[in-house]
């Protein structure tokens, strides 16, 4: 019976195997870090317009990037998102992507978005501003990043933990502009203030503000946008209103961004077609998507963010190029090691 | 035999040849900073669960064993349950259910007009708390291989010790408990690989263990080989505990001599007494399945009419059948090498046996890198062999395909399987063997037609077990499937990664209700090797 069982498993499985990678005579083979539900519905719609099959394996930046390195000269994968730009840069030295030559993205995407050499490319831009408990706090007393340091928002503060690329990256960025020894005493003061010791994401900074656990919340504005806009979630509808914004640093260096982007990997089998997609992400039309679903900023010039965003204002994005956020993130982590940010 | 057992050792060696690789200065500035607070934290964590699982587990297990009560014969297949949950689902909630932004905190916060900082509530996303949530999961494995053990105990063992004046406690202490302890410690032993393993329950919990540092300093420092080399010491750890445990039973051995010729006593317990005894074994139920399968409930209620499409059904076909496969792999190879070992211990298989059994300690993730630098160094090779000879390329043979996910699950619980097998195994007398042989039969035969029949209840344990396992493991099944191929665990994480747990309640609750079938099933094997096989087998009606 053993045996019987076997067999029909084995069937099953080798049919499974069959069905995966059944080829098609357009395609694109994608590893990407942004997660399936966000991505498909505009893989989908590529698809579609332009007839060739999307192949996706998701999955954590690093892991992937780990995966296109053993795969080597074999891998099958064209092209690479991740969610931020530092995992991009990484991905660069690590000489896992190829320079692209497209006027369309070159047009599209701002300078200071894409590598200086087009080894990629950002697709969406995420801002991280202060978020503060409405009432408790007066939001012209606030106006930097470097403010958070000083001893009055003690036991104000909540942040996630420094794990987080997140953080690593708005670390890196103050590294790039005040230098490594000002962040680290900035970071250490900041620890000094936090209300609780960092855990959960970035939606639980948010509702500890709401529900008044601290009063200032650091956190990337989709989620606040994915609240206030929940269908369902009433909740979630009542803690986003407790929470206003401020832009920080509009007099300086401005409020941080990062980037989720692509590039094409350096063993490309279908590098047309990748740069294809590419060129989709960064149209009108994938980037209204972008914007209205997940509400991140559309990376493409001219064009309006989502509805909720657009009532939270305008305000001047920190113009670093990102790729040094990549360069300096081991900087940051090992600073906020020290620093006891856990 | 040596080759499948040699090749399932590989990636954990994989792993444990970057110990040869230069130190980089990412170890010192680990030692400088958190290394000393990753290691006490990992040790405190294991202490705690250690100590939750054997009250849960032992506990039930005894009180299921020895007595008999109402619901007894509910709660004996109930309490396995949680064994069906993945850890970081039930993090997430206990986290929603008792947080302080929570519906219970808010709610005490209404009624008695309090604000933060006016009242004190237990943090749930904290140490203690971590050890709670994994003593709610893991406990299943210490009931499951201690109540077995107990049930194997010969009833004259107890009334022997009952005779000489002891108590039932006592009886329970000096005599049931000393005699169960290879069955405990093992059961032990993989709930604690599984505490070091974890990375989803601590991570989000903000609790920093060994293993969230192997992640920082792969993820955050981009530092991979420093992170194996982490992984390693890991591995080293593991390995000192299991000499330590075996040292220390050296001299005593664990036969039960006596053949179980009388039915099995039962003591009935009415009043307050079976009132106890219920609560006592209710209790893990509730919080390790009853509790946070509600709070699943009331979130994919919320949900369901988005969440549930063509494609979930996809998904339940996936898991399933990747699951049951991989499990009826991983028995065939546990009893192919358990029933080799006995036949001729061989020294290479035996110890890339043991090498492959700590799998189970490492975290997913790591198992998974050294599975692909293995089948990727297979593939390249191959590769570079066609092309000088025939000039063509094979490109990826094993690489991204279902095979490279396959052989990681059979590095990752191997341990599982293989325990569960040859303890089974150890349990037939090995003169059951030359007799069949004497009567003419190969090995092979005898394996078939004697041993598979007799440890039918070990093998369907073991089977069972890693299908639950393989269902709920998320990072090797993240990176190594191949391309559009998505199983529950992984909708469930990505929802819940991206911080909507509401949505990530109806896969999640599929992993549940897949897994509660085997079970089930589970459970039925066991009663039924317990009432029928065991008793005719050891009688010698053969």
């Amino acid at each position: 019976m053993v045996m019987k069982i076997l067999k029909i498993l084995g069937l099953g499985l080798g049919g499974m195997v069959l069905a995966v990678s059944v080829g098609y005579a357009q395609e694109v083979n994608l590893y990407s870090a942004r997660k399936e539900a966000l991505i498909k519905p505009l893989l989908d719609e590529f698809s579609q317009k332009t007839g060739i099959k999307v192949n996706l394996v998701t999955g954590k930046a690093d892991a992937l990037l780990k995966r296109l390195e053993t795969e080597g000269a074999n891998t099958p994968a064209d092209v690479l998102i991740t969610v931020d730009a530092g995992r991009l840069h990484r991905a660069k030295i690590a000489e896992l992507l190829q320079p692209v030559s497209s006027d369309v993205l070159q047009e599209s995407v701002p300078a200071s978005y894409r590598d200086p050499d087009n080894y990629w490319f950002g697709l969406s831009l995420r801002a991280r501003p202060i978020m503060y408990a409405i009432g408790k706090l007066d939001p012209s007393t606030l106006t930097s990043y470097e403010e958070l340091a000083e001893p009055r928002w003690k036991g104000k503060i909540c942040v996630r933990s420094s794990s987080n690329i997140y953080n690593q990256s708005l670390v890196a960025s103050m590294i790039v502009a005040i230098g490594e020894q000002q962040t680290e005493q900035w970071a250490r003061a900041l620890v000094a203030n936090l209300a609780r010791p960092p855990k959960g994401g970035d939606r639980d900074q948010i509702r500890a503000a709401a529900a008044g656990q601290c009063t200032i919340a650091i956190a990337n504005t989709y989620y606040l946008a994915r609240m206030a806009t929940s269908k369902k979630g009433q909740r979630a509808r009542e803690v986003a209103g407790k929470i206003g914004i401020i832009w920080p640093n509009q007099k300086g260096r401005g409020t941080h961004i990062n980037v989720s982007g692509a590039g094409v990997t350096k063993f490309a089998k279908h590098k047309d077609n990748a740069i294809k997609l590419l060129e989709f992400l960064v149209g009108g039309e994938a980037q209204r998507l972008y914007a209205d679903s997940n509400h991140e900023y559309p990376v493409k010039a001219g064009m309006e963010p989502s509805e909720i965003l657009k009532q939270w204002g305008t305000f001047e994005g920190d113009s670093v190029n990102l790729s040094l956020l990549g360069k300096y993130n081991s900087t940051a982590v090992k600073l906020m090691d020290r620093a006891g940010w856990r | 035999m040596v080759a499948v057992s040699a090749l399932l050792a590989l990636p954990i060696l994989v792993v444990l040849s970057f110990v040869l690789q230069p130190a980089s200065d990412v170890w010192r500035h680990l030692f400088e900073t958190v290394l000393t607070d990753y290691v006490i934290n990992s040790l405190l964590l294991m202490v705690g669960v250690g100590v939750g699982t054997l009250l849960l587990g032992v506990g039930s297990a005894w009180l299921t064993t020895q007595y008999q009560f109402p619901g007894r014969d509910t709660l004996i297949w109930a309490l396995l349950l949680p064994l069906s949950m993945p850890a970081y689902i039930t993090a997430y909630t206990y986290t929603g259910m008792l947080d302080y932004a929570g519906p219970l905190q808010y709610q005490l916060r209404e009624w008695f007009e309090w604000s933060y900082g006016d009242y004190w509530f237990p943090e749930v996303r904290s140490l203690p708390g971590a050890m709670a949530v994994l003593s709610f999961v893991l406990y299943p494995y210490v009931y499951l291989l201690s109540r077995a053990a107990f049930l194997e105990q010969s009833v004259s063992m107890t009334d022997a010790s009952r005779l000489l004046g002891c108590t039932a406690w006592q009886s329970f202490r000096r005599v049931a408990l000393p005699m169960a302890r290879p069955a405990i410690i093992a059961g032990l032993s993989l709930a604690l690989m599984e505490t070091l393993a974890d990375y989803g329950t601590v991570q989000y919990f903000g609790v920093d263990t060994f293993t969230t540092g192997i992640f920082r300093t792969w993820f955050g420092l981009g530092d991979s080989s420093a992170a194996a080399q982490l992984a390693s010491v890991l591995l080293g750890f593991i390995f000192l505990l299991i000499v330590l445990e075996r040292w220390s039973r050296k001299r005593a051995r664990y036969h039960h001599v006596g053949i179980r010729s009388q039915p099995f006593h039962v003591q009935f317990l009415t009043g307050w007494r079976a009132a106890a005894a219920i609560s006592a074994c209710a209790l893990p139920l509730m919080l390790g399945f009853v509790l946070p399968t509600a709070q699943l409930l009331l979130w994919a209620y919320r949900t369901a009419d988005q969440m549930i499409d063509p494609e979930f059904y996809r998904l339940i076909r996936n898991s399933i059948t990747l699951a049951a496969g991989a499990a009826t792999l991983a028995v065939f190879i546990a009893l192919l090498i358990a029933y080799g070992k006995r036949l001729s211990p061989n020294k290479v298989v035996v110890s890339a046996a043991r090498v492959a059994g700590m799998g189970y300690a490492i975290p997913g993730t790591v198992i998974a890198v050294g599975v692909m630098l293995s089948l990727a160094w297979l593939d390249n090779n191959i590769d570079f062999w066609f092309r000088n000879q025939f000039g063509i390329s094979t490109g990826l043979l094993f690489s991204g395909t279902l095979f490279a996910l396959v052989f990681a699950y059979m590095v990752r619980f191997l341990a599982v399987s293989l325990q569960t097998v040859e303890s089974g195994l150890a349990k037939i007398k090995e003169s059951m063997d030359d007799a069949a042989r004497s009567l003419g039969y190969r090995p092979k035969e005898v394996l078939r037609r004697v041993h598979i029949p007799i440890m039918r209840g070990s093998l369907l344990t073991a089977g069972l077990i890693v299908f639950v396992d393989i269902l709920k493991e998320l990072p090797a099944t993240l990176i190594l499937r191949p391309f559009n191929f998505n199983t529950l665990a992984v909708r469930a994480f990505e929802l819940a990664s991206d911080e909507r747990l509401a949505d990530s309640a109806i896969p999640a609750i599929a992993i549940v209700l897949v897994g509660l079938l085997p079970v089930i099933l589970l459970s039925r094997a066991i009663a039924r090797s317990r009432t029928t096989t065991y008793v005719d087998r050891t009688n010698g009606n053969i």
